[in-house]
């Protein structure tokens, strides 16, 4: 089973990055992490580049063969502006290609998660990318973590502090591994919350 | 011979068994959409049977017809339909009557995985001997059901309040079916 995360953020040592590493600590068994490293490279959205030029961009290469290997993609976002950073749906916008029902994000289970140094979290970006995941075709995990005051959030060994946090953070692993396995068998953590 | 180019309604549901001609039978349903017009959808294929005044019908979800392929292809995900786990959309009756011309049909719709009760409401024609000495019949039934309830929920809220999707669906049947005597 192998999930591919994609961080929202370019900084090497972001919060966001720094979710995704403890989310890897907290992985279901037999399940490998994989990290997208190649969000910068993928090239800006122009359907002309798809329609009359015939692809040929190793950006956008990249990022379809990661996905198609992927059987869940894990989505850490940072919010930019109140909304999801313009690198990050850049290649949404791409993986939605050519039409929802055939993209490489169709069917695919996906669940979003994300952190931010204000105190909501990056709600508002998780909101809008699952919305944009929806509409390009994939599998979307309906639940949230929001974790806020990220430069606070994490203990020295990289595991999210608060053990609440910890706990929904693997509620979700496990529900987006099960949505890789055919269906929905992991519990239903769409009523608690994170504080 | 009768000069009428339409048979009456039954007074009850007949004995036998009765195939669906999926040729001259549509099964549609129809949504507000953007607080003001109707988007319809129907279902190229199709099969079902009457027997025995039990009625039962098969959807192929694939088979929906849609004038738009980015619109097919966001009915198709998990955001609607969820072609992939659930291609298929079943009805099975557990009661049919005509009383007072009005043919009732209570039943459960399972559609992704869910199964809901419904009761549609219609007409039953017929029989009539049509080309080919086939008996026929002819069943109309519509019904309104919850989008949310069937788990297809999705909606999109307007930039001045309101929403693109309305939150029921009509979902209508009108189905030809012939006696099956092949026994």
């Amino acid at each position: 089973m192998r999930v591919l995360g994609i961080i929202g953020s370019l900084r090497a040592e972001s919060h966001n990055r720094r979710l995704l590493r403890a989310a890897a600590g907290q992985l279901p068994p037999d399940t490998e992490l994989v990290i997208f490293e190649g969000l910068k490279s993928v090239e800006p959205f122009d359907e002309r580049d798809e329609h009359e030029n015939g692809g040929g961009m190793p950006g956008v290469d990249t990022l379809f063969a990661a996905i198609r290997s992927a059987d869940a993609i894990l989505f850490v976002t940072p919010e930019y502006n109140g909304s999801i950073p313009g690198v990050l749906k850049n290649a949404v916008d791409w993986a939605s290609r050519p039409t929802s029902a055939t993209s490489p994000l169709a069917n695919k289970p996906v669940a979003v998660i994300g952190a931010s140094t204000g105190s909501f979290g990056a709600v508002w970006a998780q909101a809008e990318l699952r919305k944009a995941l929806g509409l390009a075709g994939a599998r979307v995990l309906d639940h949230e973590l929001a974790i806020p005051t990220a430069h606070e959030a994490f203990a020295d060994d990289g595991r999210l502090a608060r053990a609440a946090a910890r706990r929904r953070l693997g509620e979700i692993l496990e529900h987006v591994v099960a949505e890789a396995h055919g269906g929905p068998s992991a519990p239903d953590v769409r009523s608690s919350h994170a504080p | 011979m009768t000069t009428e180019t339409e048979a009456p309604n039954a007074t009850e549901v007949p004995a036998g068994r009765w195939n669906v001609d999926p040729v001259h039978s549509v099964v549609a349903f129809s949504v507000r959409h953007m607080m003001v017009g109707t988007f319809r959808g129907e279902f190229s294929e199709i099969e079902g049977t009457l027997t025995d005044g039990k009625l039962v019908g098969r959807v192929q979800v694939g088979s929906l017809q849609v004038k738009d392929e980015n619109l097919k292809g966001h009915l198709f995900s998990p955001d609607f339909f969820d072609l992939e786990r659930y291609p298929e959309i079943v009805y099975e009756s557990s009661s049919l009557t005509v009383y007072d011309g009005v043919l009732t049909s209570t039943g459960t719709l399972t559609l992704k995985g869910i199964h809901t009760p419904v009761t549609a409401t219609g007409r039953l024609a017929g029989p009539a001997v049509a080309l080919g000495e086939v008996s026929k019949i002819g069943l109309d039934l519509e019904t309104t059901v919850d989008r949310e309830a069937i788990g297809l929920g999705w909606n999109a809220p307007l930039p001045k309040g309101g929403f693109g999707l309305g939150s029921t669906v009509t979902i209508s049947v009108t189905l030809e079916l012939a006696l099956d005597d092949e026994d």
